[in-house]
């Protein structure tokens, strides 16, 4: 059986009974990844929860943060009030401050993405690097690089980013530095194990005979050979990163409350959860199962799609 | 076989070793623990006196070389805030957080074979594909919510559960024990449940990623031809093979689920480490801090050094890459 690898740079003309249909890989994939429904929602889900978090000043119904827009009197509102100065209807109820949940649901949305995707490009973007080195020099650079991998895979990730946070403090800098401290080694040891197999192909004994310099090499030559895997392990980090930020806030260590996540907001309504009102915990909770679940399930389709052994 | 558990033994010292320097210098870059202990009204003089009785004064070099002078002893320093040593502090603490893990453990496992090996014997009906849609969103729920949303249904709005604390306990050789009493088998109950869910969708994926793989294999159509029953088949030569993952990966899942029980811990006020950890964080308890994450990573060194040696005993190809190693 041929890896996927080999068959990035063929162009295949498949003959059909209409006549000859242009095949690329990326064809293959878009097929591939297409044969599920579920995959297809989670995708469409996907870009909404995309579009919401990114347009949320122009979208949601008030900007939470701005406090002439927030009546304290309205607090804690079940969902389907209505503003007593306008009659703007709370769909979402509001929370302890009077702010509408809607919209503090947007802007949640909006950080926490954000803080997923930042520190998903750039433990990806370190983490890359650092396989890479390994897999091409091998020998001591490999043996140490790896051992620091092991040792850190063996720690819990919620342990060290929460070590990290209490030393750290809060921030959303801060919290980025945790979330990439813990993931980089996750990428590392996928991209080694995909580029310890590249490295021993010809292509890349043709590149070093050509004396191309090392970096060229590792960037142009063996990186792109090793993506496959490298996406569907970016995916499911990236969920990860975002659950991850949700428990530290939700713990009072990740995001400070001037820029509430959907964790903060999920830990502000606790407080209000046992006199009944779920509404303050419930709907954040939901936003954030949305977000989680359709970048797992695009992770899943995927991995199906992408997976060498399971080609069909 | 005897030269692969030494190597690996002087490996756990040396990265012990190492973990002490990283948190105990790690920690006391966090802010000033002084500021928040003494009195507000506190002069310079009385300000330097409560710096010299905890020993803050010393070059951190110095206060390195004394805290592991009384490591080595078995003291891991006082509480700040409460001023008992901190290592009994923990140790107290951790039945508590042990009985919950296991308990969760013992969930994943009776739960998640079981609906794993349906789903694999049957990947395209109705019935296995609800269970692998449950596991894709056993992963994806934020746990902290599910354990908010269960204290809302089960103790708010029918009061079926209790929601908070350990309930009544049975002392068992100087260990409390919740799981002995109907009252504290309750209160386990829903922040088990929570600590399970995860790794119950995780021993689903795993259970019936074996299944597919092992009902393809050579020794079931054996097993079949010699006229077994299926049941036969599946319950005792399959279930023996796919349990090998399961098992190691549990065994890994063991460390992680202790550290998660920080959070449940703090859902459902529930007295273990994790929830000692989090109030000490919040008030800069330094020595507390230390002394957790000592015991941490000795509980986490030790877990991987059993699972490794586990595992060579049951696959023996691991076994002679450790001796040749």
């Amino acid at each position: 059986m041929t890896g996927l690898v080999k068959e990035i740079p063929l162009v295949e003309v498949l003959a059909t009974e209409e006549g000859a249909v242009v095949e690329t890989p990326f064809h293959r994939f878009l097929s591939g990844y297409c044969e599920s429904n579920i995959a297809i929602g989670a995708f469409f889900g996907f870009l909404l929860v995309l579009f919401l978090a990114i347009a949320c000043p122009w979208i949601s119904p008030t900007n939470p943060y701005d406090l002439m827009q927030v009546d304290i009197m309205e607090n804690r509102l079940p969902p389907g009030s209505a503003r007593y100065s306008d009659g703007m209807v709370y769909w979402l109820g509001t929370d302890g401050q009077g702010r509408d949940m809607l919209s503090a649901i947007f802007y949640g949305l909006r950080t926490s993405l954000f803080v997923g995707a930042m520190s998903g490009i750039i433990a990806l973007f370190l983490g890359t690097t650092v396989g890479l080195i390994a897999a091409y020099f091998g020998g001591r650079v490999d043996t140490v690089i790896m051992r620091i991998v092991d040792l850190q895979l063996s720690f819990p990730t919620i342990l060290v980013a929460l070590i990290l946070l209490a030393i750290l403090g809060q921030g959303v800098d801060k919290i980025i530095i945790a979330l990439v401290t813990v993931q980089w080694a996750y990428y590392a040891r996928t991209i080694r194990s995909q580029a310890l197999i590249e490295r021993r192909r010809e292509y890349i004994e043709a590149a070093q005979c050509l004396a191309l310099g090392h970096c060229r090499i590792l960037f142009r030559h063996l990186l792109p050979n090793c993506m496959p895997p490298l996406i569907v392990v970016g995916t499911v980090q990236v969920a990860h990163a975002i659950a991850l930020e949700a428990t530290l806030s939700f713990l009072g260590l990740g995001l400070p409350p001037t820029e509430p996540s959907l964790g903060l907001l999920i830990a502000n309504g606790f407080d209000y959860m046992l006199s009944g009102r779920y509404w303050i915990s419930f709907y954040p909770g939901v936003a954030l199962l949305i977000a989680i679940a359709t970048i797992n399930l695009m992770g899943d389709q995927l991995r199906d799609v992408l997976n060498p052994r399971l080609q069909r | 076989m005897t030269i692969y558990v030494i190597r690996r033994l002087l490996q756990a010292v040396l990265v012990i070793f190492i973990m002490t320097v990283i948190v105990f210098f790690g920690v006391n870059v966090i802010g000033n623990p002084i500021d928040i202990l003494v009195d507000p009204d506190c002069d310079q003089a009385c300000f330097a006196a409560a710096e010299k009785a905890l020993g803050l004064d010393l070059p951190i070099i110095e206060q390195y070389f004394v805290f592991l002078n009384n490591a080595l002893e078995g003291n891991l320093g006082n509480s700040f805030v409460i001023g008992v040593p901190a290592l009994p502090l923990i140790v107290e603490r951790m039945p508590a957080t042990l009985e919950l893990a296991l308990c969760a453990m013992i969930m994943a496992i009776f739960l998640g074979v079981p609906l794993g090996m349906w789903a694999g014997l049957r990947p395209d009906s109705i019935s296995g594909k609800i269970i692998m849609g449950g596991s894709i969103l056993g992963f994806s729920l934020p746990s902290f919510w599910v354990g908010l949303m269960m204290i809302m249904i089960f103790a708010v709005e029918f009061g079926w559960l209790p929601s908070t604390g350990r309930g009544e306990t049975v002392t068992v050789g100087g260990i409390r024990l919740s799981f002995l009493t109907l009252d504290g088998l309750s209160h386990m109950l829903l922040p088990a449940i929570n600590l399970a869910l995860y790794k119950i969708s995780l021993v689903i994926r795993l259970t019936r990623a074996g299944m597919r793989e092992a009902m393809h294999q050579d020794y079931v159509k054996f097993a079949r031809a010699k006229g077994l029953s299926t049941s036969r088949v599946i319950l005792v030569h399959v279930m023996r093979n796919i349990m090998i993952p399961v098992v190691t990966i549990l065994g890994l899942e063991l460390g992680n689920v202790i550290a998660f029980a920080v959070v449940t811990e703090t859902i459902f006020s529930w007295p273990g480490m994790g929830k000692l950890i989090i109030d000490s964080i919040q008030v800069l308890d330094r020595p507390v801090i230390v002394a957790y994450l000592m015991i941490t990573v000795f509980m986490f060194i030790f877990i991987n050094l059993v699972v490794d040696l586990m595992y060579s005993v049951i696959d023996p190809r691991v076994r002679l890459q450790g001796i040749k190693a």
